[in-house]
């Protein structure tokens, strides 16, 4: 507990400290181990260039983690997040090659789109009760078919905009990534919409129990639709922040979103029932992932053995802290 | 009493759960051939009394004997190879597996090693009869069966376990009178084939014809132990609430003026074939009663008055003016300002694991935020007001709902409609499993709250509560209103003749409920 | 006379699943350009059996109201294992089988480990499982190659007598060896138990965690089954992590196809495989209709969300709200 305190944390939130979750605190604790132990294969890993470089890599997935966890803590999943981050990307880049007009609003061309496919899932979900682990593998097929067919006749324009290039890998502001502070701005407000809003509050009491939810007059179906629309929103716009770094959209960008954004979540000690959980876990989540994975392509191993530590990784620190309790009535 | 060696004998038991004390050093001792009440309020201890015994939580100290040998009961499974079987207050049938699969869930009738599922549905067959419950098919799933029904199977269920000792917790609470009277049936002659049974109820009549010894737990010990009959029924309460027994119900006030325009009113509503043409009104400052036996369609009323139920004909009006109400969360609008306390508190009243803050100012977050925005100030104020007025129990606002004993928890459900401040509330059976303590303290509530011109309608399965709270009691049968008693009327003799939709004493045919407006 | 009823609403989904299929089947047969010909079967078989040995392997898991995101992997990792092993004599070559299903016997139970005794959620423990059983398919297989005993290949993807699929024939064997007595025994009821109310299975003294193990166990052991006739259709192993992937969901959607619950409970695994079947024939109607094939993804996407949106039509006649939350 003490060792985590002590660390810097820029993401240190008064109100969220007050009352912290020992699995937020061992989450830290194994970022903190992480750290050594990259510091032991490389001098510059503890460097503060090359942390912040991570974080903004992790950003990215920051943006899918963050929509994700509204949705996991609904007790639903979004298995859409892939192909959505895709459409984010492409449908932003293709935005560009209209002419100026289109380049100016490409971003939010991008965001929409994926706020469409949000919109889709919420009412698969919430209005015709389909379970949210099949249905959003059924938007992510059509997204991904869309994608397809669309970029499989024509070549469209698929370059990153200025703009889009700018908030992925510029530093504008005191030398700290524009995507850490796009980061922080996100966090920050989702913070504020879980625990200081009508809104939060109602997901929390849905994911925990959606029959008193909607008798104590919650308009529950309304809520998850919202949820939904909004992790289709940041995962877009996570695609467009990653077509924006590596300059282009490309076909499957988001495929190693998925796996990794769910993991972030639980590890940040949310569960996955629904229910529980809070934002500060989820940053400790990415940030775990970002840095298990920036280990492991440090270190010169073979794709397998990576494959096989990563896998590994993850359930020890599941074990560690990650456990449901006993069963008891 | 002065049997020689107990069948089964537990001593010292204690067990913790976090920082509280569920049982301290309890003992308990039962005989075969006898039927042994259990009585205490909730939270007495009596619940994990029995988990103990059933081999579902493990005591922190103490001994558990039977037949005079020391035993343990590390899993539910090994209470039952030892000939202890419980029938739960939460049902342990499983929804998707039919009747007869779940009668013989561990132990079923085998052919090569695979269950042999033709002997498996004869003795089910046989089984649902000893347990009365011929109408029930041994092939139907059993999450399509009503509840009452369910709680026969169970019975039949542990019937088949052929037990020694056989533990009842509350297994009456969800039947019909009829279906009680078959069970107390079975259970003499459970006991005169020479069973130990444990019985668990807070209907005291079922408890005097069937006890012959009973205990009595207050706050994790055994208080008292009795051969039945040797105390009075003012005894038995004072000795489970630990204080004086005085008036359980308050004073009625005189009856409201006639004249009163009514602030609810129902007209012909009428809902598949469990609502039939029901017209009612309620006026400001009026307690009513729904009764008549379980199942008649009071609920299906109270969920069709919030808005619940779809396809609902008939006219609900707010003030003399007609409204559509399409949910709750039109319900709790402050036009209408209608509460509903549901039936099952916990999947229906309360999140359990959020706090008890969240809980108690979710229902009325919409007036304590701007723009969706909480204020968290205001909240705070409102949900201390309530914690005072209901006297709310807890060890502190930000602990879990579920760390609540169940009467406080109920109150949470109570105060958290009470912080929108409605006009109009709806009660489904909101004492069932609670204690006498709770309970006494739910009737003032409801009397000061009707002083205040609050609307009442109040469905209670408990005639006692009918004829102590309310000033007029509308008697359901098949979805009807059979009969509406008032004043002198309203005594337990009629409530049961028009439940039963028997005449009792001069009543018209064909009776129709008075409409105020 | 009743008692037929229940038998009926019991297995109805799974009779609807089978209806749905033969149907699309028809079509399918009625538009080639070969007819219902042994050779149009046997293609069509062979392409089935593969995702339904994973719909198998998956629907064991459901049952039980888990999921299992590493039935590709497992199958992937069995595909690279056999074609290292399943070679050579006779007798070699049955060693070599057996093998296989031993390594994926093991890591079902590895998975069912972690999930019961390191009580994780399933859906997280899986997907980290599933990367780890990647790591090793590609430390055996960096790049496509191997081989397979040819004879035991062609003999399990060829014709049967009167032109049946071998490869059917072997599912066929598979669910009479082992499903049917599984869903007889106690331990089949258990699983379906545990996944309809654990909490009520506990408390009525079943052995809920022996049952949540067999189900990953045997959910391995059919993963396994897929990966060798995965080996046996192509003669080599290759460590490709997008089958991997595809496999895993496209199990889902099978499951789903097939009436299975994701809630637990409810479907068996002979509705999965025609759940499996239905998804294959998807893909087979668009190839005879000669769609673009640029197209078919989106097509098939889109038969997946209207397919699992049928079962909605339910909610219309739901006349008591709160029913809307199970």
């Amino acid at each position: 507990m003490s060792q985590d305190q002590a660390k810097p944390a820029p993401f240190r939130l008064a109100p969220v400290l007050r009352s912290i979750d020992p699995a937020i605190a061992t989450a830290f604790a194994c970022i903190v181990a992480l750290l050594l132990v990259g510091s032991l294969y490389s001098s510059n890993f503890l460097s503060a260039d090359y942390l912040l470089q991570q974080i903004q890599v992790g950003s990215f997935l920051a943006m899918a983690a963050t929509g994700m966890m509204i949705v996991v803590l609904l007790g639903q999943i979004d298995l859409s997040v892939p192909w959505v981050m895709t459409v984010g990307a492409m449908m932003s880049t293709a935005a560009a090659g209209w002419g100026p007009v289109g380049s100016w609003c490409a971003i939010p061309i991008g965001i929409l789109c994926g706020m469409l496919f949000g919109l889709v899932n919420g009412i698969g979900v919430a209005y015709l009760r389909v379970p949210s682990m099949i249905f959003t593998l059924g938007t992510n097929a059509v997204a991904q078919g869309l994608m397809i067919m669309r970029t499989g006749g024509a070549a469209p324009q698929d370059m990153a905009t200025a703009a889009m290039r700018t908030l992925a890998t510029g530093r504008v502001v005191a030398d700290i990534p524009n995507a850490l502070w796009i980061w922080m701005l996100i966090g920050v407000s989702t913070v504020f919409l879980l625990r200081r809003t009508t809104f939060g509050r109602s997901v929390y009491a849905i994911g925990n129990s959606e029959r008193a939810a909607y008798l104590s007059g919650s308009r529950t179906r309304r809520i998850t639709v919202l949820a939904f629309v909004m992790s289709g929103a940041l995962s877009a716009f996570g695609g467009v922040l990653l077509a924006g770094y590596s300059t282009k959209a490309y076909q499957g960008m988001g495929d190693p979103y998925l796996l990794p954004a769910i993991a972030a979540v639980v590890l940040g000690g949310t569960s996955i029932l629904g229910g529980r959980g809070t934002y500060l876990g989820t940053v400790a989540g990415v940030i775990l992932i970002t840095l298990l994975q920036s280990i492991l392509s440090i270190m010169q191993i073979d794709e397998s053995i990576r494959q096989i530590v990563y896998g590994l990784t993850i359930i020890l620190m599941l074990l560690l802290y990650g456990r449901s309790a006993i069963l008891r009535t | 009493m002065d049997a020689p060696v107990p069948l089964f004998a537990m001593t010292g038991i204690s067990k913790r759960y976090g920082g509280v004390k569920a049982l301290d050093k309890a003992s308990l001792a039962l005989h075969a051939g006898r039927i042994h009440a259990l009585l205490g309020e909730n939270g007495a201890g009596k619940s994990t009394l029995i988990k103990i015994m059933s081999g579902v939580v493990q005591p922190d100290e103490g001994s558990l004997e039977f037949d005079g040998r020391a035993v343990r009961f590390p899993a539910p499974a090994a209470a039952n190879d030892a000939g202890i079987v419980c029938i739960f207050q939460e049902l342990s049938l499983i929804p998707d597996l039919s009747v007869a699969d779940n009668i013989f869930i561990a132990m079923p009738p085998r052919r090569f090693g695979l269950i042999d599922r033709k002997t498996q549905r004869r003795m089910a067959e046989e089984w649902l009869a000893l347990a009365g419950a011929e109408d029930v098919h041994p092939l139907a799933p059993v999450k399509d069966l009503p509840l009452s029904r369910r709680q026969m199977v169970e019975i039949a269920k542990a019937l088949a376990r052929r037990p020694r000792i056989l533990i009842l917790d509350e297994a009456t609470s969800a039947l019909t009178a009829a279906d009680v009277g078959k069970i107390l049936a079975v259970l003499k002659r459970l006991r005169s084939e020479g069973l130990a049974l444990l019985y668990i109820s807070h209907r005291m009549q079922e408890i005097e014809e069937l006890a012959d010894d009973c205990t009595i737990f207050r706050n994790g010990c055994n208080v008292a132990s009795y051969p039945a009959g040797t105390k009075s029924h003012g005894e038995v309460v004072e000795l489970m609430i630990g204080r004086e027994y005085s008036h359980v119900f308050p004073p009625k006030p005189p009856p409201v003026q006639a004249a009163t325009p009514p602030i609810l009113e129902a007209r012909g509503l009428t809902w598949t074939n469990r609502l039939r043409d029901i017209s009612l009104a309620v006026r400001p400052g009026e307690i009513v009663g729904l009764g008549g036996l379980d199942g008649q369609g009071q609920r299906e009323l109270l969920l069709a008055l919030f808005g619940v139920l779809r396809g609902v004909t008939g006219e609900i009006r707010i003030e003399g003016s007609p409204v559509a109400i399409g949910g709750p969360s039109a319900a709790k609008a402050a036009r209408i300002g209608m509460a509903l306390i549901p039936e099952d508190r916990k999947t229906e009243g309360l999140m359990l694991p959020m706090s008890v803050r969240d809980n108690l100012s979710f229902a009325a977050l919409g007036g304590l935020s701007t723009g969706g925005f909480i204020d968290r100030t205001a909240e705070a104020r409102a949900v201390d007001e309530m914690l005072r007025l209901l006297a709310i129990k807890t060890e502190g606002i930000d602990v879990p709902v579920a760390t609540l004993s169940g009467g406080n928890q109920q109150k949470v459900v109570i105060a958290k409609w009470l912080m929108m401040a409605p006009r109009i509330i709806l009660l489904n059976d909101p004492t069932r499993g609670i204690d006498v303590g709770t309970k006494q303290e739910i009737y003032q509530l409801l009397r000061q709250l009707a002083d205040r011109g609050v609307a009442i309608l109040f469905y209670s399965t408990d005639y006692d509560e009918l004829i102590g709270c309310c000033e007029r009691v509308l008697v359901l049968y098949d979805g009807r209103i059979g009969r509406e008693l008032a004043g002198n009327e309203l005594t337990e003799r009629a409530l049961v003749g028009s439940a039963l939709n028997i005449a009792t004493d001069t009543e018209e045919a064909g009776y129709a409920p008075a409409i105020g407006a | 006379m009743s008692d037929w009823r229940y038998r009926v609403a019991e297995h109805r989904s799974t009779l609807l699943a089978a209806l749905v299929f033969v149907a699309m089947f028809a079509i399918y047969v009625g538009n080639h350009s070969a007819g219902f010909s042994a050779n149009v079967v046997q293609t069509a078989a062979n392409k089935g059996v593969l995702l339904a040995f994973l719909a198998i392997a998956q629907t064991f898991v459901v049952l039980t109201s888990g999921i299992d995101l590493s039935v590709g992997a497992m199958f992937i990792l069995t595909n690279c294992l056999a074609s290292w092993i399943v070679v050579g004599s006779a007798a070699m070559t049955a060693l070599g089988v057996a093998g296989v299903l031993l390594a994926g016997l093991v890591c079902g139970a590895v998975n069912g480990a972690i999930v019961i005794f390191g009580r994780l959620q399933p859906i997280v423990a899986t997907i980290a499982s599933g990367a780890v059983y990647f790591g090793i398919a590609l430390a055996l297989r960096p790049n496509p190659g191997g081989d397979v005993s040819s004879d035991l290949a062609d003999m399990l993807t060829g014709q049967l007598w009167g032109g049946i699929p071998a490869s059917l024939v072997v599912l066929f064997a598979v669910i009479l060896a082992i499903w049917l007595p599984f869903r007889r025994s106690s331990l089949g009821r258990a699983v379906y138990a545990v996944g309809s109310s654990e909490v009520a299975a506990y408390m009525s003294g079943v052995a809920t965690r022996r049952a949540k193990f067999a189900a990953y166990t045997l959910s391995g052991l059919f993963a396994a089954m897929g990966g060798l006739m995965l080996t046996f259709f192509t003669y080599s192993g290759e460590a490709s992590s997008a089958n991997a992937a595809t496999y895993t969901l496209n199990s889902i959607a099978a499951v789903v196809l097939g009436g299975v619950s994701l809630f637990g409970g409810t479907g068996s695994a002979v509705g999965a495989i025609f759940g499996a079947l239905i998804f294959r024939t998807i893909n087979d109607l668009l190839f005879v209709f000669d769609l673009d094939p640029l197209w078919q993804p989106l097509f098939l996407g889109i038969v997946l969300l209207i397919s699992v949106c049928i079962g909605s039509v339910r909610l219309l006649r739901i006349r008591n709200r709160l029913d809307l939350f199970g």
